[in-house]
């Protein structure tokens, strides 16, 4: 990689470390060019030394997993970053979450042994509350969801209007038990939906499987929907999602996924 | 009583709207305190969207002076978007402040920061959501004071009505004045009400509070006079200076904003004031005299400023950068001191000589070279002399030479159209120059791949400056200008590709025209326009030429006055201006024989080199001019080796 360096070149990745972080309350109006710009500030703020791409325009060697989209929240966003020197990944952590806002908050560092982030990710877990729905009417829907071979809904993308299937993509859709009162204040009643979906293309999101809800039972949300990502991993036959960092972490054996 | 924040109200509206991160608040340096703690409460204000006033300077600073004061709490509210005020009409959700989320009306003041005329209509905006009434008359003891600032102020007249009170000039030492009164008029149990308080602002001879003076018309619409209907209130009120900007290093902790914005960078301000004296320029005349803030000073807030916020562009802010008494030592000092980092240097770089090619080489040492801008503002020699814009044209195209044989390939040009005097030659000498700027760059540079932009901008008489007697172009004149312009640019195939053209059209600089040298009288216009949907007229997508042409012909017949009456009349010595009651410092009879000067095309030069030419400012404002050299010099950083912990 670093064969044709130029002479005053950018000095070479010595370490990478794979962060989780997650975007929280207002903060996950954060759009990820948003929060991209703030984590390029965070590196400068905390000193990271940060190792950067050859070129006239050096960029700092970040590259993020699959983004939760703008609004809905994130318990599980993961990034790999390249560095010109070895830090400990905890004081990194520490030394990072205390240079984003609070509600951007950096969770867990692990030091990078092999494979990529993006070869242990394929599905995300998401919590999904519906405030002003009850409980029963959120479970019919869901049933009539699972209950189809296919749901075609639409959205629009850069490419214009574009219809696509969100029915196979779910692994797991429920209404929970912890139905009830939301979490914000206001409503009495609060439906909350576990959701499993797999990464598939075109990309199947927590809003399109909502559009689904509305496609086979007319389900329509009197207030905006509130949606949390709890985590991105791979999915085992059991459906539990496994954090993509502990392949990473001193005691998983090398090697042994 | 504390106040609650309306975010759960807000939240249900943001994924319905573009852009929601620009309302949430959390950036860098945003302040939240407790409500109850505090006694004074300001809603700071910049009347446009929040990528435009995030940024802004003045808002930062008293921001955070304000802040710094254990009993004060400061918030910052913008401008919404249509699409995000039609849903909290809807809903009846109030304007509110992006660090708490507090509805504005709950506030003692809010301070609104014009940067310029246009954020008017903003403001109108903002006090309809806020449920603050639209006429300062109509507003309660509940309401907070609408408090005008920033350049515009220094003719608050077209917002008289909508505001209870104006400050002029320099902000960090006037709000801490004001908050004491407040605080000291709270702490008595707010005698007397509103009124009191305001009669309180108004003693300090240096607040204006329109209410107190009234405005008499001659038949023919001109002034008759302008005096105060009280006899405790100044007959004029003064501006304010802040000196020794070494004592005032704000913005220490700056704002940095999780939306992108229009610019994102730490910005200094390297000095305040300038007295070159370019007759169209009212920051020129109104921030006098110049105040430099030392070398020392300046290093010390650039590292500690990058540090805080992580921003990799340094922004060295001034009216005129290179004219800093130490400039050179200021560029290459720092330029050293980030010579191995990816901090970017940029000096917003107007003087047309080849010293600003010395210090914009210095700066792009280790970085990125961005664009190189000169502002000749004037196409021909002549008209040149008329503004005091002192460059002749083979200053430029020696400056513009040096800078293609030292590597920089692209140049950008900066005019005005519509000046006084200004004929259609004079506009065109700017593709003469263009042209020349490109023959003489091709054999400097030994290549055809250079380009040059030349970006038109219409001129807008302002009040407090030799021009505000000048009578402004009709937009159709200004029009076929360009139209001209562009045509003689293009009359040369080989050399018209290699220049940009960008221009502003002449219909948005004659409505700014009108705001910026109306009266009281421009108010009803002001309130019409909003009241048929005019926001955002800053913006060419919102703004609509049409709907200020038809407010004004309803509005203004009644006053037998009209449009042209206030921007393509020309006033005489002894009109009586809508601001003569404002004191910017400036001789009125020094701003006349200035305007004469400018007729007679004589030049005026620089205080800072040459006696004082008497144009008033020191005396009236007992201040003097600042700078240097120090003769200090920016030391080595010591490198970081360790990861930082920020607090």
């Amino acid at each position: 990689m670093a064969k044709n360096q130029p002479v005053g070149g950018q000095a070479p990745v010595v370490q990478r470390i794979r962060l989780r972080y997650a975007k929280r309350g207002p903060l996950r109006f954060t759009s990820h060019r948003d929060f991209a710009r703030a984590f390029e500030r965070a590196l400068r703020r905390a000193a990271v030394p940060i190792a950067f791409s050859q070129g006239f325009t050096p960029h700092p060697k970040i590259s993020y997993a699959s983004a939760a989209p703008t609004g809905v929240g994130s318990e599980a966003e993961y990034l790999e970053i390249g560095l010109q020197a070895e830090v400990d990944p905890q004081q990194l952590r520490v030394a990072l979450d205390a240079a984003l806002s609070p509600g951007l908050d950096v969770l867990d560092a692990v030091v990078a042994r092999e494979g990529s982030l993006a070869d242990r990710i394929d599905a995300s877990r998401w919590l999904i509350e519906l405030p002003e729905v009850e409980p029963a009417v959120a479970a019919e829907a869901v049933r009539a969801f699972l209950a189809a071979e296919e749901v075609l809904v639409e959205r629009m993308t850069k490419q214009g209007r574009r219809s696509f299937d969100a029915r196979n993509a779910v692994a797991f859709f429920a209404v929970t038990e912890q139905s009830g009162a939301p979490s914000g204040a206001g409503a009495a009643r609060c439906a909350i939906i576990d959701l499993v979906v797999r990464q598939v293309t075109p990309a199947v999101r927590p809003d399109d499987v909502l559009s689904g809800l509305h496609v086979v039972a007319g389900l329509e949300p009197p207030v905006p929907p509130r949606v949390t990502r709890l985590a991105q991993g791979s999915l085992t036959p059991q459906g539990e999602i496994v954090d993509p960092l502990d392949a990473d972490r001193e005691d998983a054996p090398i090697g042994g996924r | 009583m504390s106040i609650a924040s309306v975010f759960p109200q807000l939240e249900q509206l943001l994924p319905r709207v573009s852009k929601p991160i620009q309302y949430v608040g959390g950036e860098l340096g945003a302040v939240v305190k407790d409500w109850d703690a505090t006694t004074v409460r300001w809603a700071l204000m910049y009347p446009d969207a929040y990528e435009v006033g995030l940024p802004n300077q003045g808002v930062q600073i008293l921001y955070e002076v304000l802040n710094e004061q254990p009993d004060v709490l400061a918030e910052r509210t913008y401008a919404v978007w249509p699409d995000l005020e039609a849903l909290m009409k809807e809903r009846g959700v109030p304007q509110f402040t992006v660090d708490a989320h507090r509805p504005v009306k709950a506030f003692d003041v809010l301070g609104i920061s014009f940067a310029t005329e246009l954020g008017y209509t903003n403001m109108l905006s903002a006090l309809d959501l806020a449920g603050i009434p639209l006429d300062a008359a109509d507003r309660g003891d509940d309401d907070p004071i609408v408090l005008a600032g920033g350049h515009a102020s220094f003719n608050p007249e077209p917002i008289a009505d909508f505001i209870d009170a104006a400050v002029l000039g320099d902000g960090e030492e006037a709000v801490l004045e004001i908050t004491g009164i407040i605080r000291e008029w709270k702490a008595e149990g707010c005698p007397g009400g509103r009124e009191e308080l305001l009669l309180r602002l108004a003693r300090t001879e240096s607040i204006y509070v329109p209410r107190f003076y009234d405005v008499d018309y001659l038949p023919d619409g001109r002034i008759q006079r302008v005096v105060p209907n009280r006899p405790d209130v100044p007959f004029r009120v003064a501006k304010r200076t802040t000196m020794d900007l070494d004592a005032w290093p704000y913005p220490k902790k700056p704002l940095v904003p999780l939306a992108e914005t229009v610019h994102e960078r730490y910005a200094v301000e390297i000095f305040r004031g300038c007295t070159r004296g370019c007759r169209f320029c009212q920051a020129g005349m109104i921030t006098r005299p110049v105040r430099e803030r030392s070398i020392t000073t300046v290093g010390q807030m650039v590292k500690e400023g990058l540090e805080f916020s992580g921003f990799s562009e340094v922004g060295l802010l001034s009216l005129s950068s290179a004219d800093h008494s130490e400039i050179g030592d200021m560029c290459s000092g720092l330029a050293q001191q980030y010579a191995d980092t990816n901090v970017s240097l940029s000096l917003p770089s107007t003087r047309v000589d080849a010293f600003n090619i010395d210090l914009a080489q210095e700066l792009s040492r280790n970085g990125r070279r961005t664009g190189l801008t000169f502002a000749p503002e004037g196409g021909s020699e002549r008209i040149r002399k008329v503004i005091n814009k002192m460059v002749t044209k083979e200053d430029l195209i020696r400056t513009v030479v040096t800078a293609y044989s030292n590597g920089w390939r692209q140049v950008k040009l900066y005019f005005m159209c519509g000046l006084p005097t200004e004929t259609d030659e004079d506009v065109l000498e700017i593709a003469h120059m263009a042209h020349e700027v490109i023959r003489a760059g091709r054999a400097a540079a030994g290549t055809k791949d250079i380009r040059c932009t030349v970006s038109i901008g219409g001129f807008v008489p302002k009040p407090h400056t030799p021009f505000q007697w000048a009578a402004m172009e009709r937009p159709e004149v200004i029009d076929n200008r360009l139209r001209l312009l562009k045509q003689e640019i293009n009359s040369d195939r080989s050399l018209g590709r290699a220049i940009g053209y960008r221009y502003h059209d002449g219909e948005p600089s004659l409505i700014e025209g009108l705001l910026s040298r109306g009266d009281r009288r421009v108010g009803k216009v002001i309130r019409r326009v909003w009241d048929k949907g005019g926001r955002f007229d800053g913006w060419s997508e919102h703004f609509s030429y049409t709907r200020w042409v038809e407010a004004c012909a309803e509005v203004l017949p009644g006053f037998g006055v009209d449009l042209d009456w206030y921007t393509t009349r020309e006033r005489d010595q002894l009109e009586v201006l809508p601001w003569d009651h404002l004191d910017s410092g400036l001789d009125k009879d020094w701003l006349w024989q200035d305007w004469q000067d400018s007729l007679g095309e004589y030049e005026q030069d620089d205080c800072r080199w040459t006696p004082c030419f008497d144009c008033g400012v020191c005396p009236a404002m007992d201040t003097e001019i600042q700078i240097g050299p120090t003769g200090k010099k920016l030391l080595p950083l010591t490198p970081v080796n360790s990861l930082r912990v920020p607090v």
